[in-house]
Order: structure tokens, then sequence, then C-alpha cells
């Protein structure tokens, strides 16, 4: 069907173009609020592979509560403009452009067997229903282990982010 | 039908700006951010192949890697804050106390 071919190619071009705006900004407050763009756009593409489930998490827990976390502490550190920028290795630079360029000639290289599969049409896969019941099912220990590693980065934040003598 | 293959070479190119930002970035947390875009290139190839093999595992997946990001993010912030803290600033490269 070409509609969704053409969402998907105006979701994946916001996408990008927002990852590469993460790039070019200056002040890491752009730099996260253009990262929110391309949260939001690959949660439309959950909905289009007929993830929903999926896509609303995306926008609750990664839009919503990382990265408010991030634009917290962005302003808490408000860094001062006037600090001198050092840069002590400028080679990394000129060398991250070709090894990408090779990652991705890699990666398409391993793509090229799999071109033309399209998506199946049964519409059980994805909905919470199904979800639901395999987490708890045949996925409940990664599940209960989910929580103790909450539990330890809730800790370890805490502990880190204290002041030495209170 | 959009293809399978559309999804994965999307979901390269994303991984692939993440990885150069970790390279060419200086500031920590532009750099924490990169690695956030990494995660989600790979989740989309997760729900791609979830969707297209009609498996469920790959999205319960994706459910995981979330909660590890999150985890991630106030640890990770955490320790931003306490290295700004004795060093008064963000740039990796004056945080090198473990240089020779």
């Amino acid at each position: 069907m070409l509609a969704e071919k053409i969402l998907f190619i105006v979701f994946a071009v916001i996408a990008v173009a927002s990852a590469l705006n993460i790039l070019l900004q200056r002040n890491p407050l752009y730099s996260a609020l253009s990262l929110i763009g391309t949260l939001l756009s690959l949660s439309a593409l959950y909905v289009s592979l007929r993830a929903q489930f999926i896509a609303a998490v995306q926008i609750v827990v990664y839009a919503g509560a990382i990265m408010v976390l991030f634009l917290f502490v962005i302003m808490l550190l408000n860094q001062p403009k006037d600090q001198p920028q050092v840069e002590k290795q400028k080679g990394l630079k000129y060398l991250a452009i070709p090894l990408a360029g090779l990652m991705i000639g890699e990666m398409f290289y391993v793509l090229r067997p799999i071109r033309l599969s399209t998506l199946p049409t049964d519409q059980s896969v994805g909905n919470t229903w199904s979800i639901g019941t395999s987490l708890f099912t045949d996925y409940l220990l990664p599940f209960e282990v989910t929580s103790v590693l909450i539990l330890m980065a809730v800790v370890g934040a805490m502990v880190l982010a204290r002041r030495e003598g209170d | 039908m959009v293809p399978l293959s559309w999804y994965l070479g999307l979901s390269a190119l994303l991984f692939t700006i993440g990885a150069v930002g970790v390279f060419i970035k200086r500031n920590v947390i532009t750099i924490f951010l990169c690695i956030e875009l990494m995660l989600n290139a790979v989740n989309l190839s997760f729900v791609s192949l979830s969707g297209f093999f009609g498996d469920i595992g790959g999205q319960l997946f994706v459910f995981i890697v979330m909660t590890v990001a999150a985890a991630e993010a106030a640890v990770g912030l955490a320790i931003i804050i306490s290295i700004f803290r004795n060093r008064e600033s963000l740039n990796v490269d004056e945080v090198d106390s473990l240089k020779l």
C-alpha cells in the first residue's frame, strides 16, 4: 500500500533529521528536545508495526519520564557559558565519519538477503493482552529480575547524588 | 506494505548516528543522549523483527530494554551530578584522573 510507505518515509525522515540535530546543537537542552522528536516518530513507526502497547509505553516512559529526568539535570547543572572549550582529541572527529560509513555499509550488507519480506496480517501479536499473557507466564523471571534492577538503580542514584555529610 | 529491510535500514542509520555522536561530542550529557538514541535504534529492530516473525518475544525485550534504560538514566545522571560537583565541568576531556 502506498499510504503506509509514505507514512514510513515521513516519520523516518523526521527521526533521522532530529537525530542529526542532536549532533549539530551545541546546547544539550536542544539536543534533548530533538531526541524527544526522534522518540515520538519511532513511536509512530511502532504503531505502523502493530505494536500499539510498545508505542504507548515509548511515549509515557521514554518521552515522558526519562527525558524529563534528563531535562531536570541539564537545567540543574546549567553550565556557565564563558567556559573555555577544551578539545584534546581533535583526531577522533575526523576518524568518526569513515568509521560510521564502514559500519552502515556492513549493516546494509547484512540486510541484503531480507529485502522483500512484508508484515504478516496476524493482528493478535502486539496488543496488551498478548504482551501481558507472555510477560506473566513465559517471561516471568526476567520481569521479576527487572524489579530488583530498578530497586538497585533507585538506591544507587540516591547514594551517588547525595551531598557529603548529609 | 513496507518491507522489513526499510525498518532495519532506518534502525542501522539511527544506531550509526548515535555511535558518531559518542565519538565526536565532548559534553557528557550529549554523549548520554546519543547512548539513548542507540538503545532506541536497537528497539526499532526488535519491534520490526517481532512484527515480521509474529513472535511476541521481541516486544517483551523492548520492554526490558526500556526498564534498563530508565535505571541507566537514573544512575548515570547521578554520576554526572557528582562529577559536576567535584570538577565544575561537563567536558569529558577534563575528567582524566585515571590517565597516566
